[in-house]
């Protein structure tokens, strides 16, 4: 049975063993969950945008909030240069956060409790950023290195630290969110084990905790989607407004 | 084109590695790669249809909606604002209304009063300068009786002497002497009678 607290991660293949020359890509249960996000997202935001009434029912207020809401945050850290890429922000914020929900979900599995999903998220946004950041500046983007008011002496360290820390970017974007992802599910596995486990005498401390994990568990799947969306804000923010 | 060249070195980089994952079965599935292109696969066309269908289709309605909304807002305040002003110029013209035609009616009160009171004033003094003319008609009647009275009474004493001594002692006396004694007497009493 699946008492190993790892074996809700593990990716299989659902029908038939699709291959694309040597490569394969199978449907698998991971692909499934992005599949249901997708669709739950469009179909949400679908019925909220159908009609037009001057009182939004609750559909629609629920999309028209989460536009306001994510274009306040783009327009907040990004300014107004940021309205382009709106839309992929937006995709982006909706697409890691109903991942993360329905995750949330007994026996569903969690697409970006996977390094490889959030890796592929985050390297696109870094590569991305950075193209706009030489189509917008040329090479004066690499001034982003080179921090102003900083003596001459401490400049080499300091740019390449810079370098470094620019180059972590899609790394620390993308185990942060996998990490908490994975590290929560597992928390929770852990805990509904011991309840098993210390039976109807001693399981009641840690069903509690389950619990309580729980509810912790939602706030960090919304706030992980927030700090992925927010962050690539900020990414965005240092390419169309060289600040340094 | 770039993307796919870093995601294929990343695959790459990790299938040297691939022995060493493999050797701790157990451990995180997560570092498996058995399905990592397939997740890539399904992930960037998963990703890519939801993005183009929001950004086409139904992020533009949101926003439209929101902008439409917002105008008819906008719209409707400012008519509200209109219909206020104007509610309260209509006020004010019913206050100017009602104020003029409490002073037109003051107006012509105080018109027709006047005009009653003239007229009063008028018939009175008409009527006082009758009133006057009769007094002093009577007045003057009065006092031309008043004037005649005392010579009457002389001559009615004189009269009554006259007879009352020829019946008294039979003879004629002089009427001129009665009458000076007359005279005389009614001088005197004159005052008494008449208080001038």
């Amino acid at each position: 049975m699946a008492t190993n607290p790892m074996h809700q991660f593990e990716v299989y293949r659902i029908g038939p063993e699709i291959k694309l020359g040597s490569i394969d890509i199978s449907f698998t249960n991971a692909s499934l969950f992005m599949v249901i996000s997708s669709l739950a997202i469009l179909l949400i935001f679908n019925l909220g945008s159908k009609k037009n009434s001057l009182l939004p029912n609750k559909v629609q207020l629920l999309a028209e909030l989460s536009y306001t809401f994510v274009s306040k945050m783009i327009s907040d850290t990004a300014g107004s240069k940021a309205k382009p890429y709106f839309s992929f922000i937006f995709s982006l914020f909706m697409f890691v956060l109903f991942c993360n929900m329905f995750g949330m979900i007994p026996y569903t599995f969690t697409v970006t409790s996977h390094i490889i999903v959030t890796f592929i998220l985050a390297s696109f946004i870094f590569i991305g950023v950075t193209i706009i950041g030489f189509m917008k500046h040329g090479l004066g983007y690499l001034k982003l290195f080179v921090p102003s008011g900083v003596p001459v002496v401490l400049l080499p360290l300091i740019v390449v630290i810079e370098i470094i820390s620019y180059l972590s970017r899609p790394i620390s974007l993308s185990v942060r969110l996998f990490a908490n992802m994975m590290a929560g599910h597992t928390m929770m596995k852990v805990f509904g084990g011991f309840v098993i486990s210390l039976g109807i005498v001693g399981g009641w401390l840690p069903l509690s905790f389950s619990v309580a994990l729980t509810g912790l568990e939602i706030l960090v799947a919304f706030l992980q989607a927030y700090v992925f969306a927010i962050l690539t804000c900020i990414y965005l923010n240092d390419a169309l407004n060289l600040h340094h | 084109m770039i993307k796919k060249i870093f995601f294929q070195s990343i695959f790459l980089s990790f299938l040297f590695f691939k022995e060493a994952f493999a050797a701790e079965s157990g451990g995180m599935p997560q570092l498996n790669p058995e399905f990592w292109i397939s997740q890539i696969f399904w992930l960037t066309i998963t990703f890519g249809i939801l993005y183009i269908v929001l950004s086409k289709f139904i992020l533009p309605k949101i926003s439209a909606n929101l902008e439409i909304r917002k105008v008819q807002i906008l719209e409707n305040i400012e008519a509200a604002e209109k219909q206020r002003e104007e509610s309260e110029l209509k006020i004010e013209e019913y206050e100017k209304i009602v104020q003029n035609s409490k002073n037109e009616a003051k107006n012509y009160f105080k018109q027709t009063r006047e005009k009653v009171l003239k007229d009063i004033n008028l018939k009175k003094e008409k009527l006082d300068k009758e009133l006057n003319n009769e007094i002093q008609k009577a007045e003057a009647e009065i006092q031309e009786l008043k004037d005649k009275a005392p010579e009457k009474i002389n001559k009615i004493a004189v009269e009554t002497s006259s007879d009352l001594i020829q019946q008294l002692i039979g003879a004629e006396i002089n009427n001129s002497s009665i009458s000076a004694i007359v005279d005389d007497l009614s001088k005197k009493k004159m005052d008494k009678y008449y208080g001038n």
